[in-house]
């Protein structure tokens, strides 16, 4: 890498930009979960729950590609960001073994995020999440709290050992739980605690997790129209800027019509395209 | 910077001059929107569009990229808005940088090429056609036209008898002698080659024991098919007279510099924007600092400088 070059659109609010962040924690937070801040000018840039950060595993060619990691917290006055991660391939085994002080090449922020709307006191608002679906939704939900939205959460994990954030969203709104094996709180899925309410009692639904949990959402949701129902989708990518078409997903339009999942999403509205 | 300074990263490709050696693959860069975004597109060499067909395609379905040992694989099926909005929206946006523009064309049949070929090389900053006659991830076209002499050819003639800008064809390394469709394409009077396309190849998923590509195969890029590159570009350089686009793997300068050596007159850039989209400009910057390490004045004067031991001459 060339030492002198520089980027002409540096520090600019939302466009994204290439920086090296610092590590300044990076440590288990459930079973093959870990939660890691990194800290640099860089983060002023990132501003928008929802959106993801493209992070360089490692400076060799493999891992080639970067990975699409979601923004969990930021604090722009430490200038420091917090990312969750699942160690589920070489990308993110060889971010495990990064220590305090070690280097990240992170381009980023990218994508679009949650909208908040005009969401204020007056409005109920439920924040559904499942598995690393989850971080993204507590930079959201702290969003929203500030504005003083009434934020209701729901949390689906695996079992107990894979749950993590339970309490950071505690304090932040009233907080159900679900596991699939019953180990802590609800046992089964997020769709059964949602449905202790008609979908039309929220202002606005937000939902990150796996695609058959967005699905059961799209269904339980369908026809409260009145509700802004916004889902964050994941998707393998090439390059997260919106030029290689790797990410793309149909929309209800036509047969060619498309949308990309790293820049016109991850956040859709409910319908905008085909799950 | 002296003229002499200005001057020795130009490249001339046929009849087509280049600022400097460093574009962008097709497929890579879409249209050049996004990357606009990160750096000012006049400093690149040239732009090889996304290839573009007479109609809109959507592609191959999800997942559509799968990473593999220093490379990646994908099947996006030539994904693309079709030739009216390429002619309507992407190239008049294009036309705002002073940069001139390689349109990649593709076909389901040579009617299809000629009709795209006809239309888009009336367009005033497209500088040069590139024939996608390599892309491993269609059913109908693509890699069809390109592994028989004869019907490569064929088409490159077809292309020829209409097309208004020089006409370079991107060769698959998909094939068991790429010096014979090399030649044959040059027979029938392509103006440059482009080399190569990407490798057929599959990856499975231990978990569910299926391929992870939706479409099972896709094309192998990245660092990993550079020494495939490179050989081919060695062999097939010295068997012809036009010049070559050299691709596969480039990352640094230091690789710019070895296609050359191997035969290359100008590169191109394709999975290494994914990894960072800053890499064109960089490469442009580093060629210079590198050329002053080597003693050498023009980039030009490195093409085919490694033939010496000629092993590879059939």
């Amino acid at each position: 890498m060339s030492e002198t070059f520089t980027q002409p659109m540096m520090n600019r609010p939302g466009v994204p930009q290439v920086s090296l962040l610092t590590v300044t924690s990076n440590s288990p937070v459930a079973r093959q979960v870990y939660r890691m801040t990194l800290k640099g000018d860089g983060v002023q840039a990132m501003v928008e729950p929802g959106q993801f950060v493209h992070i360089k595993c490692g400076s060799s060619a493999s891992p080639l590609l970067r990975r699409p990691l979601s923004i969990c917290d930021v604090d722009r006055k430490k200038r420091e960001l917090t990312i969750i991660y699942r160690v589920e391939g070489e990308g993110t085994r060889y971010l495990s073994t990064l220590q305090s002080e070690d280097m990240v090449d992170v381009l980023g922020p990218l994508g679009n995020g949650f909208p908040l709307g005009n969401r204020d006191k007056a409005d109920r608002v439920l924040i559904v999440g499942g598995g690393v679906g989850v971080p993204p939704l507590y930079y959201l939900s702290k969003c929203l709290s500030k504005r003083g939205a009434r934020v209701t959460h729901i949390l689906g994990f695996n079992s107990q050992e894979d749950s993590f954030l339970t309490d950071d969203f505690h304090q932040l709104g009233e907080t159900y739980v679900t596991t699939m094996d019953g180990s802590l709180g609800h046992k089964g899925i997020v769709t059964d605690i949602m449905a202790h309410w008609p979908p039309e009692s929220w202002q606005a639904v937000y939902a990150c997790g796996p695609l058959p949990m967005l699905k059961a959402i799209e269904q339980h949701m369908a026809g409260a129209y009145q509700t802004e129902v916004y889902l964050s989708l994941e998707r393998r990518m090439g390059c997260g800027i919106g030029a290689c078409l790797a990410c793309v997903c149909h929309t209800p339009d036509s047969a060619i019509s498309y949308k990309k999942v790293c820049t016109d999403g991850p956040v859709f509205k409910l319908g905008e395209v085909i799950l | 910077m002296t003229t002499s300074a200005k001057r020795r990263l130009e490249v001339q490709l046929g009849p087509v001059r280049l600022k400097n050696p460093v574009m962008p693959a097709s497929g890579c860069f879409g249209f050049g929107r996004e990357y606009s975004r990160f750096y000012a597109l006049d400093r690149l060499g040239a732009i090889a569009i996304k290839a573009t067909t007479k109609e809109p395609r959507f592609g191959n379905p999800t997942p559509r990229v799968a990473e593999t040992p220093a490379g990646m694989l994908n099947a996006i099926g030539l994904q693309n808005p079709g030739l009216e909005a390429v002619l309507e929206q992407e190239l008049p946006w294009l036309a705002q940088f002073d940069v001139p523009v390689i349109a990649n064309i593709a076909g389901s049949t040579v009617d299809d090429y000629v009709y795209v070929a006809e239309k888009i090389s009336t367009a005033p900053n497209v500088a040069a056609l590139e024939l996608n006659i390599s892309c491993p991830n269609v059913k109908c076209g693509g890699i069809a036209f390109g592994t028989d002499p004869h019907i490569a050819a064929q088409l490159t003639k077809a292309v020829k008898g209409v097309s208004q800008v020089p006409v370079f064809v991107k060769l698959s390394p998909n094939v068991s002698n790429i010096v014979a469709i090399a030649t044959a394409v040059e027979e029938a009077g392509a103006d440059g080659l482009s080399m190569i396309n990407t490798l057929l190849g599959m990856r499975i998923d231990l978990k569910t024991k299926q391929p992870i590509l939706a479409n099972g195969s896709g094309g192998l890029s990245g660092p990993a098919i550079k020494p495939v590159a490179i050989r081919m570009i060695y062999e097939v350089s010295q068997h012809v007279s036009i010049p070559i686009i050299g691709m596969g793997g480039i990352q640094s300068a230091e690789d710019v510099v070895e296609f050359f050596l191997a035969g290359a007159s100008a590169v191109a850039i394709g999975t290494a924007n994914f990894v960072d989209p800053y890499i064109c400009p960089k490469i442009i910057d580093e060629l210079q600092s590198l050329l002053d390490r080597m003693g050498v004045e023009y980039i030009h004067d490195l093409t085919g400088m490694g033939w010496k031991h000629g092993s590879a001459k059939a």
